[in-house]
């Protein structure tokens, strides 16, 4: 039990320092923006023609403008620690609700990569570690190699071209049915299951050649029984933690994913943010994604610590 | 089911360590500098002068690699791009090595609280992927580089603190570090004569692959819109101002492309280290 409580005060204070670093970027972001920025918000909520001194004096009270620079941080960093994150600068609605929409659409996504990319690699990755240099195996090492130097926008270029503007076959664009998510979602999986099927083949490899797994032949065991038995889940431990660093892959992935294909989750929302220079809603999104990170980080963590409960040296 | 479960676990990856792929690579590397040092000279023009009465001409006599929709030669822009990319990952990667090394040896060194707190740091700034670090950067300064030397060189620094930290750590418990104390040697010492040499190895793998990334990382901004802005030459840009034209001038897309997955791969299999 203590494990798991050491993995989980870290992974708390990792989340604390990552709000703060966040919210402190958005702050000086902020302040850091051309012209009066209650008269820019204004124009924004408002429409050009209708700002008006009250509208920004009224936008200036609300976003704390007209306090000093300290104190304005302090009140920056109560209101996030109460979890506010305040009203989107372009549409007037609280970030959260944007962002409650935005989820659903990232986190199908996200899954429908990630089981995607398992499916393709994690299989391939075993049975080529089972037979270390078949042609199985230098085919999915060839693979790896050309789809780990080619980045997730090229593949979905690649995709673009090939699946959707040549054949028809799926929509480059749009959330609105299963066909949609093909193209996003492959271009996410073959970049992940890329390096996850090496791993995979790494990992089953070493296990495929330990003595245990001999001992498990030679007391009678057929090789299915010993593979099933004793190999999957010995080989499983690398595999998931590897999860964990390709985490920090999908979630990169996702901003630039769903700028490319026009999907309407959080890396979109943050892109558009940018654009129109909504700070509350930039730090919304970078937030809602950089804690995400650190929740799926954790759960890979205990997964990790339930494959494999031997105290680490 | 027939399986070899007994055979020899054989190297990992044996096709990227061995040496003739090591030589493949900078052999690529060597004709992409090549095209970036003679690529303007060849091209004879500036990668902005267009010529609206020769636009998309394909490769030829012409121009090298020909024309892009403005009639702006490929090859002088696909030079400048090389140029700027390169410039951009050597000087990102070294703003996050000397830290993150010196860091390394510090914590290590140290221990204690200090230990601990840049560790915090350094993990939780991996909660922050580079790009995120560069969005909110180029919130300050849409348009502009200096976002992505920053954003590369904070989200790159904790791969060599980490690294650098755990080698450290079992080189400073070691006898031969011990020896050269109790004779008197200082830090500067220790560090140049037994951390050094083990060290530069793993941080140049290491840099070699945050070159990979400080790359991909502008190509992929610029390809999405929110990174460099046309006129520049630079590699996404380009792609995205091509892509409409794929049709009628493949080669167009193709040069940029090409050369962002052959510079990759080289830097891959340069990288790649041999396992015993």
């Amino acid at each position: 039990m203590t494990r798991l409580a050491a993995v989980l005060g870290w992974r708390l204070a990792q989340a604390l320092v990552v709000a703060m670093a966040v919210g402190t970027m958005s702050f000086f972001l902020m302040r850091s923006l051309p012209g009066d920025m209650a008269y820019r918000i204004a124009a924004s909520r408002y429409g050009l023609d209708m700002v008006t001194g009250a509208a920004a004096a009224a936008v200036r009270a609300e976003l704390h403008l007209d306090r000093p620079a300290v104190e304005a941080l302090a009140l920056w960093w109560s209101n996030l620690l109460r979890l506010d994150l305040g009203v989107s600068a372009v549409t007037g609605r609280p970030v959260w609700s944007e962002i409650a929409e935005q989820l659903g659409h990232t986190a199908r996504l996200a899954a429908a990569a990630l089981t995607l990319s398992v499916i393709l690699g994690i299989p391939t990755g075993f049975l080529a570690g089972l037979r270390p240099r078949s042609w199985l195996d230098r085919c999915s090492l060839a693979l790896a190699v050309v789809f780990r130097a080619t980045p997730p926008f090229l593949v979905g270029l690649f995709l673009i071209i090939g699946l959707s503007l040549r054949s028809g076959l799926a929509p480059a664009a749009g959330p609105d049915d299963a066909a949609g998510l093909a193209l996003p979602a492959l271009t996410l999986a073959l970049g992940l299951a890329a390096s996850s099927s090496r791993v995979a083949r790494d990992a089953m490899a070493r296990t495929a050649a330990a003595p245990f797994l001999e001992f498990a032949r030679t007391k009678g065991l057929t090789d299915r029984a010993a593979v099933v038995r004793h190999a999957l889940r010995n080989a499983a431990t690398p595999v998931v933690a590897y999860l964990g660093v390709q985490l920090a892959f999908l979630l990169e992935g996702v901003v630039v994913v769903e700028t490319l294909f026009a999907w309407p989750g959080i890396g979109h929302a943050l892109v558009h943010a940018l654009f129109g220079r909504d700070i509350p809603m930039v730090q919304g999104t970078v937030l809602v994604l950089g804690l995400g990170l650190v929740l799926l980080s954790t759960a890979v963590d205990i997964v990790c610590l339930v494959l494999d409960p031997r105290p680490r040296a | 089911m027939k399986t070899p479960l007994g055979a020899r676990h054989e190297s990992i990856e044996d096709l990227s360590s061995s040496v003739a792929a090591k030589y493949a690579g900078f052999g690529i590397l060597g004709v992409i500098a090549a095209i970036a040092v003679l690529g303007p000279t060849l091209a004879g023009e500036s990668p902005y002068t267009q010529h609206l009465d020769r636009v998309l001409l394909p490769p030829g006599p012409g121009g090298l690699l020909g024309t892009d929709y403005l009639g702006r030669s490929n090859l002088a822009r696909l030079a400048y791009a090389i140029r700027l990319s390169s410039g951009l990952a050597v000087v990102s990667v070294l703003s996050a090595a000397v830290p993150g090394t010196l860091l390394g040896l510090v914590a290590a060194w140290r221990g204690g609280w200090l230990d601990r707190v840049i560790a915090l740091v350094a993990d939780a700034t991996l909660a922050l992927p580079g790009l995120l670090f560069i969005l909110l950067l180029l919130g300050f300064a849409p348009g502009t580089i200096w976002p992505f030397y920053v954003g590369l060189a904070l989200a790159l620094w904790v791969e060599y603190f980490r690294l650098v930290r755990a080698s450290s750590a079992v080189l400073l418990a070691s006898q031969q570090v011990e020896a050269s104390h109790l004779l008197g040697f200082g830090l500067p010492y220790i560090i140049r004569r037994h951390l050094l040499p083990e060290l530069m190895p793993m941080v140049l793998t290491v840099s070699t692959f945050g070159v990979v990334t400080a790359v991909l990382t502008m190509a992929t901004a610029g390809y999405i819109g929110f990174g460099l802005r046309p006129p520049t030459a630079e590699l996404g840009l380009m792609m995205s101002e091509a892509f409409p034209y794929w049709v009628e001038a493949p080669w167009l897309l193709a040069a940029p492309v090409l050369t962002l997955v052959l510079v990759v791969t080289a830097l891959t299999l340069v990288a790649a280290r041999r396992h015993e």
